[in-house]
């Protein structure tokens, strides 16, 4: 039986996290945080308390700092220093942020440091063991979709990226919180009543932000892989009516391609992981207005009927 | 002095065991198979920051034993290797758009400097590094030329105060960097290996006589010595050695790759180095090769080279600053020492490329840019190292 982040006592969670430091299995990496802010490990624990503990003594895939620091000048604002292996990527912000800062540094950390994925800007969950991928424009509902779903019974791999190993088309399970902006928060909040939310903070560069705690099941079965199934591009329009067509192939590849992390840096292994997933993935353009017409749209493709027209095909 | 130098070495014991993963991991990358898993968290963490990781990734899968280790390190490994292809790819590709703007110039060589170069020749050293810009040498008088053909095919200036548009003119050895509109790749035209206002002041025309052609493209580059003389140069005399591990290993590399295929390489290292009035430099080169990575320098050679060495006293402060600047710092606990080393050798740096005159002017309309106007601006074109990502 794995040890995992909600066995631990609140204090035990606070004081490993502001000493040595924590090691947690977030997907494919381990990572070691340590984080020394007032007001951020409760919140922490509960978004991660299905996560496993790891032991400290291993290779990381990253160790993050997260510090409190004091403007020298002016009113003693309260700061966050986000940090990793020693290095300061962007400037501090504010203390109230630190979740935020935290999940968008792991985001960050991720993206630059992880080439031996391909990472597509999308959000992926699972059912009957097939992927759907949701990849989207920021302000497109791709996490608000992606929230909803996997309060609907899919699995979630992640809300963020696609990850693929080189030379295959399985996705690979990264699920974290989920972080919902602005209007959002109130859609989930009366779409899902049972989505678990961390505290939702204000004032961060895209707005108020709210973390969805990633459902159990999806954290504990965080080793099983999916093969591609859907590949869906939404647009939240509002008073829209809900329209989903299937998108050509080629619409497709070059919206994944060019919406993806790193493709230009994998080069030709990008361009054959892009072209096998839209191969044995059915694509379709999505605009909707509505969550549970969306939902519904998209059970109705998992359930057989947009997946058997393809196969008709 | 002597005191404060046995202090630091009693405080710095951090720094101390990254020195010694590092430079075992960089002489026999297999022994990373052998580490405890802490030891090789470290090790990676530090071979990052030295931008050196691309290269073990190299080793390690040419030796066929990276899947030894844990997943977590192959994936930065690999990481790594995939970068570093991407990044030659991309110099590759601007060779060869260079290579078209210049259109039909017969009459001068263009030389390859540094990564581009090493990655031309296929040395052992190229793979797993991270290049990010084009260094290439023109002679003085076709400078213009080269740089009006780069310039009407998409090569551009970025925004240059006249202050700084003026100090590369008058008093560097390159052009401020030239950077494609698309492509945004940087492009560094220079005329010799050293600012004209250096201490030191190698002939151009020497290097042009002795470089050689590269089989298959129209580029030359610098002749095996000159190109490890210049190496040593880059390091000492043109930059502040803090971070630098990387250019390190790449003279180490390129000391034990051409001893054993030039002729006669060890006999003339030492007077080229007098011909091109790169003693100095070279003095520091083979000293910290051989005693922080292990090159086999023979003795006679490291013998004759005292004749470029600084004064005792100089000699043993650069023998206590250089390691600790070099070496990345431990990313948990920075030592203090190695702080203060890297704020010494940075002034240093300054020290030795301009006279002092000049280079109180320099810096007092850089402090005055910097900090009076509020706003900053460019010292010397960053370059975008790989470690500036996280």
């Amino acid at each position: 039986v794995r040890l995992r982040v909600g066995d631990l006592s609140r204090n035990e969670f606070r004081s490993h996290l502001e000493r040595a430091g924590i090691g947690v299995v977030i997907g494919p990496f381990p990572v070691k945080i340590q984080a020394r802010v007032k007001g951020l490990a409760d919140p922490l624990q509960h978004l991660y308390r299905d996560f496993p503990v790891l032991d400290l003594d291993r290779v990381f895939a990253m160790h993050l700092l997260l510090e409190e620091r004091r403007r020298s000048l002016g009113l003693s604002r309260r700061l966050v220093r986000f940090s990793v292996d020693g290095i300061v990527p962007h400037e501090d912000l504010p203390a109230e942020q630190a979740l935020a800062v935290l999940e968008w540094g792991i985001n960050l950390v991720i993206a630059f440091r992880f080439h031996s994925f391909l990472m597509l800007h999308s959000a992926v969950v699972e059912r009957h063991g097939k992927a759907l991928l949701l990849p989207a424009w920021p302000g497109h509902g791709k996490t608000t979709l992606c929230t909803a779903l996997v309060h609907r019974g899919w699995r979630l791999l992640s809300d963020e990226f696609g990850l693929l190993r080189q030379g295959t088309t399985q996705l690979v399970p990264i699920p974290r919180p989920m972080p919902l902006k602005n209007e959002s928060i109130g859609i989930i909040r009366k779409f899902a009543p049972e989505a678990e939310l961390g505290p939702e903070i204000p004032n961060t560069r895209k707005g108020t932000v709210a973390h969805v705690r990633p459902p159990s099941a999806s954290v504990i079965g965080a080793d099983e892989y999916a093969s591609p199934g859907w590949i869906v591009f939404p647009r939240w329009v509002k008073d829209a009516p809900l329209i989903l067509e299937e998108a050509g192939g080629a619409e497709t590849f070059m919206m994944l391609a060019t919406n993806a992390f790193n493709y230009e840096m994998l080069g030709e292994d990008a361009y054959k992981s892009v072209r096998d997933l839209v191969d044995a993935a059915t694509s379709f353009r999505m605009v909707y207005s509505d969550l549970d017409e969306a939902l519904s749209a998209i059970d109705a493709l998992a359930d057989g009927d947009g997946a058997g027209e393809r196969q008709a095909n | 002095m002597l005191w404060l130098m046995a202090m630091a070495r009693v405080n710095d014991k951090p720094t101390e065991v990254v020195r010694h993963l590092l430079s075992t991991g960089l002489e026999n990358p297999v022994s990373l198979c052998a580490l405890t898993s802490a030891e090789l968290d470290l090790t990676l963490r530090v071979a990052r920051r030295a931008s050196v990781m691309g290269y073990l990734a190299h080793r390690l899968r040419e030796s066929g034993r990276l899947n030894e280790l844990p997943q977590a390190a192959i994936d930065q490994l690999d990481s790594a290797a995939v970068d570093a292809h991407a990044r030659s790819r991309v110099v590759s590709w601007e060779e060869n758009r260079i290579d078209w703007a210049l259109g039909d110039v017969e009459n001068y060589p263009v030389v390859l400097l540094k990564g581009a170069a090493y990655l031309a020749l296929e040395l052992p050293n190229a793979p797993g590094r991270l290049l990010s810009d084009l260094d290439l040498l023109v002679p003085e008088n076709k400078l213009r030329d080269a740089e009006e053909r780069l310039d009407s095919r998409g090569w551009q200036f970025g925004e240059l105060t006249p202050y700084d548009d003026r100090y590369y003119r008058l008093w560097s050895h390159e052009l401020p960097p030239l950077r494609h509109v698309e492509r945004e790749t940087e492009v560094d035209l220079h005329h010799t290996i050293l600012q004209p206002t250096s201490r030191l002041s190698p002939p151009a025309t020497l290097l042009f006589e002795d470089a050689r052609p590269v089989p298959g493209i129209r580029f030359y580059v610098l002749s095996p010595i000159d190109m490890v003389l210049h190496a040593m140069t880059h390091l000492f005399f043109d930059g502040e050695i803090a971070d630098s591990l990387r250019d390190l290993l790449d003279i180490d590399i390129m000391l034990r790759h051409f001893a054993e295929r030039e002729e006669a390489f060890w006999e003339r290292i030492w007077p080229r180095a007098e011909e091109l009035d790169l003693t100095r430099p070279t003095f520091y080169g083979l000293r910290y090769s051989n005693r922080l990575l292990g090159t086999p320098v023979p003795d006679y050679v490291l013998r004759k080279s005292y004749a470029g060495a600084p004064p005792a006293p100089v000699r043993r402060f650069m023998d206590f600053l250089v390691p600790k600047a070099l070496f990345p710092q431990h990313p948990d606990k920075p030592g203090r020492w190695s702080s203060l080393a890297r704020f010494l050798l940075y002034i240093r740096s300054h020290w030795i490329r301009m006279p002092p005159l000049l280079l109180a002017r320099h810096l007092s309309v850089k402090f005055y840019v910097r900090h009076l106007k509020g706003r900053v601006s460019r010292l010397r074109p960053e370059r975008k190292s790989a470690t500036a990502g996280p």
